[in-house]
């Protein structure tokens, strides 16, 4: 028998046939004879291979190349460029044009619209050349040469971008503002310091596309009349400092930093500044303070940043997405921006998504999308099965969305309003394993944790206010506990120096309006029906359903169960550490915690 | 820089070189290089790449990205051919990288298991 290295498929099926593919037969035979390859290649027809819809079929072993809406034309090319040469003719591969195995096809993009993160995931991040190929420094080079400062700054307010750092202020009110201080010099500054347990949007923004915050920022400096730029990185963001380090070094060598950029009067430098891992020098006032090379505290407001700044000096400072939607904004107009979005709050707005949910991960979404659409069509849902309880967003600033207020649009002002805020973007999901009032109790930890310690109200008051929640979860709270966590929480809120400050006892707050029956079933009842307070916890073996396996016995680690095999067995609750062994290695259910 | 126009000249020639180039055996292949990747073990994946293109002496160009937000399915790598058509392979593994060249960049046969769309990444 003859062995051919070779084999071309053509289908012959009705459907195919009706399409010609006899006449592809000819062809192929006729091709291939004429060429040498009729000891090499055999050409054979099938019946039907069931994709008669993108008939004829043409099939090419020993590759497997499935070629789908052959036509005449098609059959040299494909004896050419594959039978001769072994290059397999991509143009004709079935399910080319479906078939889609992007990301950009996958549900989690779906609904997303990405604008600061355009970049993210396409270019190369190392590459000036790619960002440039993607209408980078387009927009820089639009400012410089065809637009005067006040255009540039009446653009940026007409859009209605709001800094996206969590606070929200109009950016274009901010450049305004340090547009018209006087002074000799002025600074620009990007507060890259992202430091909200849960957040890394500012992260992937500089490690995937550092040039975009390069241009932004020396769109700000020409429409304030800076010079000097600052970027407050952290250092544990190591891969952005080396990125962005590249970036900076790129756009000097082909002038895009510098003197007389594009041939104008306008020159610009900027330096990167790494910030120790201080939670407080993200507050605009410490950062700044750090920058000049002293120990990073907040100062009081005003004088605002504005007026006197860095060094004294006016000083604007926006947050790293902030400033990637600037060349956007400058290329594609005010108006188009103001299309995404809501009225108030207009644009995009980046969140990482974690906790307890099956996509955790970046996604962008216009401004406006519900809470719902987030969580259970993007996110993807609560793993498990499990109930949604509550959704917190801007991190030790912020506070709870529960599960009546899902389809509430997002957009600054209603975060507000519903006791929480936008923050810089970390959107933490809890479902019903999570305890309301542990979770307020590890976001002031990390308050205590991380106040400077400048001002009293932050200092004292959140450990004042940490103390009283340990208690509460221990099991040792008290009658009148609630209240007076509301007046810490009033006090601190007035009288605290910083933004940071300000906002540290929302966690609580919120808790208390959602969920003030978790607190008081703590302190009234001891208990924590979400199970996660230990010692509000009892592990209980049901004697009933125990069948003496001894299974439990074996995996305690304090040795308080005692029984004997086939005998209902006993937790001592003075040496159970509540642990959770027994209650996995039971095989029967038996053992309950309550 | 000089002038808009030498910008847009430097962008011309920018674009025609991130187009994939014919002497690229038609494919470009780009590994998702941002933190989360890097964790999840993302150098290796572009070492075992550029190794297995070496070992069948293909030419095809290896390059890096940021992060697309999709940080649980890391490490993850686009494949893009001549005429732009991307492919996503995720949560790749050595082993999977070598299938991936022999079926894909050899055969030009996506390996739709290991793609984004495949059943085991369903969102």
């Amino acid at each position: 028998m003859h062995i051919y290295s070779s084999h071309v498929l053509v289908c012959s099926g009705t459907s195919c046939t009706s399409k010609q593919s006899p006449l592809l037969i000819k062809k192929l035979e006729d091709g291939i004879k004429r060429n040498k390859l009729d000891k090499k290649i055999q050409v054979i027809t099938t019946s039907c291979l069931g994709l008669c819809e993108e008939g004829p079929i043409v099939v090419v072993y020993p590759e497997g190349a499935i070629y789908s809406n052959v036509s005449i034309i098609d059959v040299d090319e494909i004896i050419n460029e594959h039978l001769v040469k072994g290059r397999i003719v991509k143009r004709l591969l079935s399910g080319n044009n479906e078939g889609n195995n992007s990301y950009e096809s996958a549900d989690f993009f779906k609904k997303q619209e990405r604008i600061a993160l355009r970049n993210c995931g396409v270019i190369n991040p190392e590459s000036i050349e790619e960002y440039i190929a993607l209408d980078g420094y387009q927009a820089l080079g639009k400012v410089l040469t065809t637009m005067t400062s006040e255009e540039v700054i009446d653009k940026v307010l007409d859009s209605g971008l709001r800094g996206r750092g969590g606070a929200g202020f109009p950016t274009g009110r901010k450049w305004l503002f340090a547009a018209k201080a006087k002074g000799d010099k002025k600074y620009v500054c990007c507060n890259a310091d992202e430091g909200d347990p849960g957040a890394f949007m500012d992260r992937s923004v500089l490690e995937g596309d550092p040039h975009s915050i390069i241009e932004a920022m020396a769109i700000a400096a020409y429409g304030i009349g800076s010079d000097q730029g600052y970027i407050y990185v952290r250092a544990e963001y190591p891969i952005a400092v080396k990125r962005l380090n590249i970036a900076i070094n790129q756009a000097k060598e082909i002038g895009l930093l510098g003197d007389n950029i594009f041939g104008t009067d306008f020159s610009f430098n900027l330096e990167l500044r790494l910030g120790a891992g201080a939670f407080v020098c993200g507050e605009e006032t410490a950062l700044m303070t750090s920058i000049e090379g002293k120990r990073g505290e907040p100062r009081p407001r005003p004088p605002f940043p504005a007026n006197k700044g860095l060094f004294q000096k006016p000083t604007i400072l926006n947050n790293v997405e902030t400033l990637a939607n600037i060349p956007v904004i400058i290329l594609k107009g005010a108006k188009w921006f103001k299309t995404i979005g809501t009225k108030k709050s207009p644009g995009t707005k980046v969140f990482a998504i974690g906790g307890k949910i099956n996509n955790t991960g970046l996604v962008e979404v216009p401004m406006g999308t519900t809470l719902r659409e987030v969580i259970y069509d993007i996110g993807g849902g609560i793993p498990n099965g499990k109930k949604f309880k509550a959704a917190q967003t801007g991190g030790p600033s912020g506070g709870c969305i529960p599960t009546e207020h899902l389809d509430v649009p997002i957009e600054y002002d209603t975060l507000i309003e519903l006791g929480s805020m936008m923050g810089s973007g970390g959107l933490i999901v809890m479902d019903e394993d999570n305890c309301m009032v542990d979770i307020a109790k590890f976001f002031l930890e990390f308050s205590v944790d991380e106040s400077c310690g400048k001002c009293p109200p932050c200092r004292i008051g959140t450990k004042r206010m940490y103390g009283i929640l340990k208690r509460i979860t221990e099991g040792k709270g008290e009658a009148g506990d609630i209240k007076t966590l509301e007046e810490l929480a009033e006090s601190i809120q007035a009288a605290a120096l910083c933004g940071l400050g300000k906002t540290s006892p929302n966690p609580v707050l919120s808790t208390l309006r959602y969920f003030r029956h978790e607190y008081e079933e703590h302190i009234n009842d001891k208990k924590c029906s979400a199970g996660v307070c230990k010692e509000l916890l009892d592990y209980i073996i049901i004697p009933g359903d125990c069948k003496g396996c001894t299974k439990c016995i074996k995996v305690c680690p304090t040795k308080a169960i005692t029984g004997k095999v086939k005998e209902p067995h006993i937790i001592h609750q003075e040496d159970c550490i509540k642990c959770g062994a027994c209650l996995e290695a039971c095989p029967f259910g038996a053992i309950i915690r309550k | 820089m000089k002038s808009i126009t030498e910008l847009n000249a430097l962008r011309k020639k920018a674009l025609k070189n991130m187009e994939v180039q014919k002497e690229n055996h038609g494919y470009k292949i780009v590994v998702g290089m941002a933190t989360c990747g890097i964790a999840a073990g993302a150098k290796l994946i572009m070492s075992t790449f550029i190794e297995q293109l070496e070992i069948r002496n293909v030419k095809v160009s290896v390059s890096m990205t940021g992060c697309v937000g999709v940080c649980r399915l890391e490490p993850m790598a686009d494949i893009i051919d001549e005429l732009g058509n991307k492919t996503t392979y995720i949560m790749l593994t050595p082993e999977k990288v070598e299938k991936i060249v022999q079926s894909h960049i050899i055969n030009g046969q996506v390996v739709s298991e290991y793609t984004i769309n495949s059943t085991q990444a369903i969102f």
